[in-house]
């Protein structure tokens, strides 16, 4: 499947692969409408950034990727999300499958109390690895792909909120690793780090994106500058512009994203 | 409106780089009058005034500079302000060509003219005023306003085709008009750079407008 988007400007790129395709995608809370008609291609392999106001939905579009919005009550959902072509709204889809598949990284650490080695090997765990040796193998991998083998490789057994913050986060993205999803979703990573610490998670996702496909929400235009290559703009629930990060942040082609990247907005 | 103090040096960036662009067309105006009169004294003026301009130049560059480093400007904001970076430094390369100028008439001071001058003053007529459209154009950013531009930098071409053969023959004619047609070729020339400049400053202005490119210096 091409992933293609109609950019604003008037054509259509072929870009690569899409892993999400997303249909007049609506969604309430109650009689709330929180996601109004959203149309979009998430592009395989790449990092795609969803940016807008406080309220305007990007979470919550984020959150529809996994259906994580399943567990809050009151929710209604309409419309079609597909993953690599297969709708994950099916009622036969497996909501714990489907969460392997497409990690999640949170907007503060939450890592579990228990130690290091025990927060990676967590997942694996639940989905049937036993085998020790197998389970130490995956924990090193995990730790390496989130850069932060060389600074805990010693203190394994170390209790996990001992750790940094930034540590803290890069532990909680080994994790989300280590069950090997296809997709990253991440909500806000960097919100609760410091400059140095973000610049690592930063430096990560660059790296993430040979292998995974990666959806960020970021407050942080720069962030989303920095480390996307495409962006998407919500307000009040309507995705307003989809296009090149590039392009979206030096030429916008709608005035409400030009309001709002530049802060002129309210 | 959000960000207020920011908009206001966005707003007072812009009237620097008019400023600057007033101070620059002047510079070349009193240049070629001083060629056109044999006024040193207004040559000098010209020279002494160029301390002013590049001063100017860097004061509005740092404020640039200051900008994107603090507010991380973003699409037509950045536009502005990478814009304005670009116009002072063809308006300070403007300014230069018109020291160049003003230092022709001095190295000729005292000499009578080769031949009346009538060519190098249109050519500065239409170079002046096209640097006058880039910068109504930049002021009002209206894109529309530079197309006129290329035209007009046709018209410079010409009339320097036509004093490069007009000279080229007097001084076969007469070997002792070398020195100063020489001297004359090069004011010319001069001219004909300011033209390009301004089309710069209309290419520039286009892009701040419509974050697309266009070319004026066909």
């Amino acid at each position: 499947m091409k992933f293609s988007i109609t950019l604003d400007r008037g054509y259509k790129e072929d870009l690569g692969d899409n892993k999400f395709e997303i249909h007049k995608l609506n969604l309430y809370y109650g009689s709330n409408q929180v996601l109004k008609d959203i149309d979009l291609n998430i592009a395989e392999h790449k990092v795609t950034a969803l940016i807008g106001p406080s309220g305007c939905g990007k979470s919550t579009l984020l959150r529809t990727l996994n259906r994580m919005n399943d567990l809050i009550p009151g929710v209604r959902i309409e419309g079609s999300v597909l993953l690599d072509g297969e709708d994950i709204y099916q009622p036969e889809v497996d909501v714990v499958a489907l969460r392997k598949r497409v990690g999640m990284v949170f907007q503060r650490p939450n890592p579990f109390p228990k130690s290091i080695f025990e927060n990676i090997a967590y997942g694996p765990r639940h989905h049937g690895v036993r085998d020790t040796a197998e389970l130490a193998e995956i924990v090193e991998w995990s730790l390496r792909k989130a850069a932060l083998w060389d600074e805990v490789k010693d203190n394994l057994r170390k209790s996990a909120l001992q750790l940094s913050g930034g540590q803290q986060q890069r532990l909680c993205i080994a994790r989300a690793l280590a069950v090997k999803p296809d997709v990253l979703l991440m909500d806000e990573p960097c919100s609760a780090l410091d400059p140095i610490s973000t610049a690592r998670v930063e430096d990560l996702i660059y790296d993430l994106k040979e292998d995974y496909t990666i959806v960020v929400v970021t407050h942080n235009m720069q962030q989303a500058a920095r480390i996307s290559e495409y962006t998407a703009f919500l307000l009040n629930g309507s995705l307003i512009e989809y296009d090149e990060t590039n392009r979206l942040f030096t030429n916008p082609s709608r005035k409400e994203t030009e309001d709002y990247i530049t802060g002129r907005f309210g | 409106m959000a960000r207020k103090s920011y908009c206001e040096q966005l707003t007072k960036l812009k009237e620097d780089v008019l400023k600057m662009g007033t101070m620059v067309e002047e510079a070349i105006c009193l240049a070629v009058k001083s060629l056109k009169e044999r006024d040193d004294e207004l040559a000098q003026q010209v020279i002494d005034g160029d301390d002013l301009i590049d001063d100017f130049t860097v004061k509005i560059e740092d404020c640039c500079i200051t900008l994107l480093a603090l507010q991380q400007p973003m699409a037509r904001d950045l536009r502005v302000i990478t814009t304005a970076i670009k116009i002072i430094t063809d308006l300070e390369r403007m300014a230069d060509l018109a020291v160049d100028i003003a230092k022709v008439t001095l190295q000729i001071s005292g000499q009578p003219l080769i031949k009346p001058l009538i060519d190098i003053p249109r050519m500065m007529e239409i170079a002046q005023k096209m640097t006058r459209i880039s910068l109504d154009a930049y002021v009002k950013e209206d894109p529309e306003m530079v197309q006129c531009l290329i035209d007009y930098d046709h018209e410079v071409d010409a009339l320097y085709d036509q004093v490069f053969r007009e000279l080229s023959l007097l001084m076969v004619d007469d070997p002792h008009t070398i020195k100063q047609a020489a001297q004359l070729l090069l004011v010319a020339r001069f001219l004909e750079r300011i033209a390009d400049h301004a089309t710069n400053v209309g290419e520039s202005t286009y892009y701040m407008v419509k974050g697309e490119r266009t070319e004026l210096n066909l």
